[in-house]
């Protein structure tokens, strides 16, 4: 039997009619074209399918896609902005943080997540924060490091807007758009409180 | 020069399109294909009695069922022994469906298509194949005593025994040596079986056209993948184009080709007349692809009182798995790169390469050099141990001399050439470590030790590679090479090289790899050879399009070539800059033309006079375009080197193993990106510590593959692997003509022996089998306690 359901993707309402048994990563990749989103173990240990459900990250690979009907996802391929590659982006590039490429956009949702959560995180904190994500390539060096630049990118970010008043069209938050892998969270504003 | 790029940290240009999600694996393609799933034996050893598919035809969706039986006599020959060697007398490979016997956990039997993978998937669980299982030949030793025979016509399960001696300079044989030597020792040393395992499993998507055959593949070697399928299919080879698309990972377990679904998938596509497409999942990429690492050496070294090796000994035995499509490449290359930086007096290496019914045995990163590196820096540790000498000091009495290269070592090499190192500086690379780790100063304590590598890695290895350079007449340059990418970045490293040699901006370069509508002469990535071969190809490629840009430029300038410059893609007379002329408009005069299709080529068209009446327009010996097309192929390998140090400290209580320093100084010659080479090294190094503290393939004695998951196979995460610290030094491959070497593998290398080297200065006893996991650690204390 097949369910028709709605999948706020990447800020764009999407259907599909897919088996109660599709699993969310198929259902992306196969029913919606987002090829983005990776498979590497179908047992929810390697991570490279993270996705951001509702902000939160989970493991597409172990869930169903009808158990988050009319839920907003946030694949890869929503994580660029109007303007460019997001921070977090911005610094895997900058810092050599990927080889293949086939774990990466789980990294960078478990990322863009971990530093909206915590965006100064401690060496130890980073290390925990993507201890959930497999790569094979690159010994996790330069994504730790990519984690601490893309910190400090948001950082200056959040520097950059706050100095400013805000304009007619420019996001509420941190420079970047809603629906770009970071939904709004009630009561949270520019930081400029946290400008050194 | 602003083009100037060789040597600089470039950023990659892939990372883009992978950072965005735009990357193209297999899998992404043919949203519309059928899917393969295939059923496969649950038993290591077993006869087939009967395959009832019955039960599966009312599956929704289902097209087709493909037993052995039904495959054409061509599609159904066992796959090829890709590298035969005289002493393989007994390889043997799979059917690519099997043939009444399977011989290990996971051999594919029946294929089936359908809609989807869901329901391939069904229609594979409602197929029943009734076997007769037989009791497994399973663990090295066991199969090497030949009770039981993997396959009934392989005597004691030796695929291949291999011999090599060198004698002395004073002509004493090894074993001679050794009687005589004031020291000696012998011991045996375990290592244990481990894998590749990209986190992309391999791949594949066919699409038939009636004419053309078009295969995606996850493969290290997209030309030689065409080559076998047109060969297995019966088609002429310019009806097969095969692409490596983005690949996810290699590590050596995609060279190997054709796998059974590299020849079924295309099949079915053909018969059906339809898009198929096949994805491995990751219990299958265990069970059924390759793994490498095994082997049990049995040593005996003589030495002096310096420490100096007199004579070596080894006996190896080599598991290579139920079947042996790579020939004995890994056990050649352990028996061969074990003699690392150091002359020896005289070696003798013998090694059985053994058959046992658990997944075949072909290169992983390092392709056996972890292994013979373990066995010598183990048999230095002994050395100084033995001498109570400092185990840096043992390995310097050994090392070859900077003045001594090139150095024959005189063995015969995986190439099939002699082993002769071309270049390097061993005594600097082991001072430059010593100071980065602060060997001198370290303070030993129990539980906390210090351990040390070297290793010399063959890097490089022929025939031969090619490139293809187009300057277009926009003024873009089109970079090809028919090898394939698995992440290292050869679109950056290959643009840079053509950057540099073309004086052209990089951002109007652009790199295909692996695509065989490019470029079909090729031989694959492996053996940390893509820089070595195809950027000397490239390089080569580019010089040619040079000459003839300087050329054409000379003719329109009214100038001498040899006064000529290109800079920023323009060619202009040195020292008078205004005497230009664009590098775009020399790819246009380069065409002669009668149609103008825009302004620009009606340049080159037969009444602008662009060419002397009184010759022809494509002057004879000439071809038209500004493109060139070189080969390069090298004499021998290059032979990188490195040396690594870790500092270790030991849980008193859970005997954990934490690598608390890591240090690296590594020399893969002129390197062409740092950042890149650095990225390598890191990723090598990972799966070293992976290999040493936590991977393994965990077989019972039924030959089922025990931990054949990601929960159960212990691959490192960011909270296992150091930081690694790197140091380079850059010694010149004289044989090319960038001065390159390998650095692809040389990470992983000798990440074992150096773990157990320190691992053993922090407890105080030998540590002789690698991985070593708490509670093998445990046991040894335990057992060492008690004498």
């Amino acid at each position: 039997m097949e369910h028709e359901i709605t999948l706020v993707v990447n800020g764009t309402a999407r259907r599909a009619r897919v088996p109660g048994r599709r699993l969310l990563s198929d259902c992306l990749r196969h029913d919606l074209g987002l090829t983005g989103t990776h498979v590497g173990c179908e047992h929810g240990v390697c991570g490279c399918c993270t996705v951001l459900l509702d902000g939160e990250p989970v493991r597409s690979c172990l869930t169903l896609a009808v158990t988050v009907d009319g839920r907003e996802i946030t694949t890869v391929e929503g994580l660029a902005g109007p303007d460019g590659l997001s921070p977090v982006q911005r610094a895997f590039e900058e810092c050599h943080a990927l080889q293949c490429g086939f774990c990466t956009p789980g990294f960078l949702c478990t990322v863009t997540a971990l530093l909206r959560d915590n965006p100064a995180p401690a060496e130890d904190e980073v290390l925990e924060g993507i201890s959930g994500n497999l790569c094979r390539c690159t010994g996790y060096q330069n994504i730790v490091k990519a984690v601490h630049r893309a910190a400090d990118l948001l950082a200056e970010e959040r520097r950059s807007s706050a100095g400013r008043p805000p304009s007619a069209g420019e996001p509420p938050r941190d420079g970047k758009p809603p629906g770009d892998g970071e939904p709004p969270r009630a009561g949270e504003g520019p930081r400029a409180g946290e400008a050194s | 020069m602003s083009t100037r790029l060789f040597g600089e940290p470039v950023r990659r240009r892939e990372d883009r399109r992978l950072l965005t999600g735009r990357g193209r694996y297999v899998d992404d393609l043919g949203p519309d294909a059928l899917a393969a799933a295939f059923v496969r034996s649950p038993h290591a050893r077993a006869r087939i009695r009967d395959i009832d598919v019955s039960a599966a035809l009312d599956v929704e969706g289902l097209v087709a069922v493909y037993t052995w039986e039904d495959l054409p006599e061509r599609v159904g020959r066992p796959l090829p022994l890709l590298i035969p060697h005289p002493a393989l007398t007994h390889g043997r490979t799979a059917y690519p469906l099997a043939r009444d016997v399977v011989r290990h956990v996971g051999e594919p039997v029946v294929m089936v298509v359908a809609a989807d993978r869901y329901l391939a998937e069904d229609a594979c669980a409602l197929i029943h194949v009734d076997y007769e299982p037989l009791k497994p030949v399973v663990g090295l030793e066991e199969a090497a005593h030949g009770a039981r025979l993997v396959h009934d016509d392989v005597p004691g399960n030796v695929g291949a025994r291999l011999l090599q001696e060198v004698p002395g300079r004073d002509g004493r044989s090894a074993r001679e040596a050794i009687e005589e030597a004031p020291h000696t020792l012998a011991f045996r040393l375990d290592i244990e079986r481990s894998a590749s395992m990209p986190l992309e499993g391999r791949g594949v998507h066919a699409r038939w056209d009636g004419t053309d055959l078009r295969v995606h593949s996850s493969t290290q070697t997209s030309t030689s993948v065409r080559m076998a399928v047109a060969a297995a299919l019966g088609l002429p080879l310019p009806h097969v184009e095969v692409v490596a698309p983005d690949v996810g990972g290699g590590f050596g377990v995609k060279i190997v080709h054709p796998w059974p679904e590299e020849i079924l998938v295309p099949w079915a596509a053909m018969t059906l007349g339809r898009e198929v497409k096949w994805s491995e999942d990751r219990r299958e990429h265990f069970i059924s692809s390759a793994h490498e690492r095994a082997q049990v050496q049995y040593v005996r070294v003589g030495f002096d009182d310096d420490g100096r090796v007199l004579g070596l000994d080894v006996t190896i035995l080599h598991d290579h798995g139920a079947y042996t499509p790579y020939g004995i490449i890994v056990p050649i290359i352990t028996s061969t790169q074990l003699l690392g930086p150091y002359k020896i007096g005289a070696y003798r290496v013998e090694f059985s390469s053994i058959y046992t019914n658990t997944v075949q045995v072909t290169p992983y990163r390092g392709a056996g050099r972890p292994q013979g590196v373990f066995c010598m820096e183990r048999t230095m540790d002994k050395i100084a141990r033995h001498l109570g000498k400092d185990r840096t000091e043992v390995r310097r009495a050994n090392f070859i001399e900077p003045d001594e290269f090139p150095y024959d070592q005189g063995m015969t090499f995986q190439d099939g050439r002699p082993l002769i190192y071309d270049s390097g500086d061993y005594p600097r690379m082991l001072a430059m470590l010593k100071e980065l780790i602060g060997w001198e100063a370290f303070e030993r304590r129990p539980g906390r030790g210090i351990g040390v590598g070297c290793y010399v890695e063959g890097t490089g290895v022929g025939p031969y590679e090619g490139g293809h350079v187009q300057v277009t007449s926009d003024g873009c340059v089109h970079v090809s090479t028919g090898l394939t990418s698995q992440g290292q970045g050869h679109e950056t490293v290959f643009a840079q090289i053509a950057a540099s040699e073309l004086g052209v901006p990089i951002e109007r370069i652009s790199v295909v790899t692996g695509d065989t509508r490019r470029f079909g002469y090729a031989v694959g990535t492996f053996a940390s050879r893509a820089a070595v071969v195809s950027g000397n190809a490239i390089a080569l490629a580019c010089r040619k399009v040079r000459a003839k840009a300087l050329r054409i430029a000379a003719d329109a300038l009214e100038a001498d070539p040899a006064d000529l410059e290109i800079t920023d893609g323009t060619v202009h007379v040195v020292g008078a800059p205004s005497a230009s002329i664009p590098l775009a408009t020399v790819a246009v005069l380069a065409n002669p033309l009668r149609y103008a299709f825009d302004e620009e080529a009606a340049r080159a068209t037969q009444f602008a006079g662009s060419s002397a009446p009184d010759r022809p327009p494509v002057a004879e010996g000439d071809e038209p375009g500004l493109e060139g097309r070189d080969y390069y192929s090298p004499i021998r390998s290059t032979f990188a080197a490195g040396m690594h140090a870790a500092i270790v400290e030991t849980d008193p209580l859970t005997a954990e193993v934490r690598v608390v320093r890591y240090a690296v100084i590594h020399d893969c010659g002129r390197l062409v990106n740092p950042m890149i080479v650095e990225g390598q090294i890191h990723g090598g190094v990972a799966q070293g510590v992976g290999g040493a503290l936590y991977e393994r393939m965990v077989y019972d004695g039924d030959g089922q593959l025990l931990n054949a998951s990601f929960m159960d196979f212990l691959m490192p995460y960011a909270t296992e692997v150091p930081r690694i610290e790197t140091g380079h030094l850059e010694t010149p491959s004289p044989l090319n003509p960038l001065g390159v070497k390998g650095a692809g593998e040389a990470g992983v290398i000798p990440v074992s022996a150096v773990i157990a080297s320190a691992v053993e200065d922090a407890e105080g006893f030998p540590v002789d089998r690698m991985p070593i996991s708490p509670s093998e650690l445990f046991d040894l204390r335990r057992r060492h306690a008690e004498g």
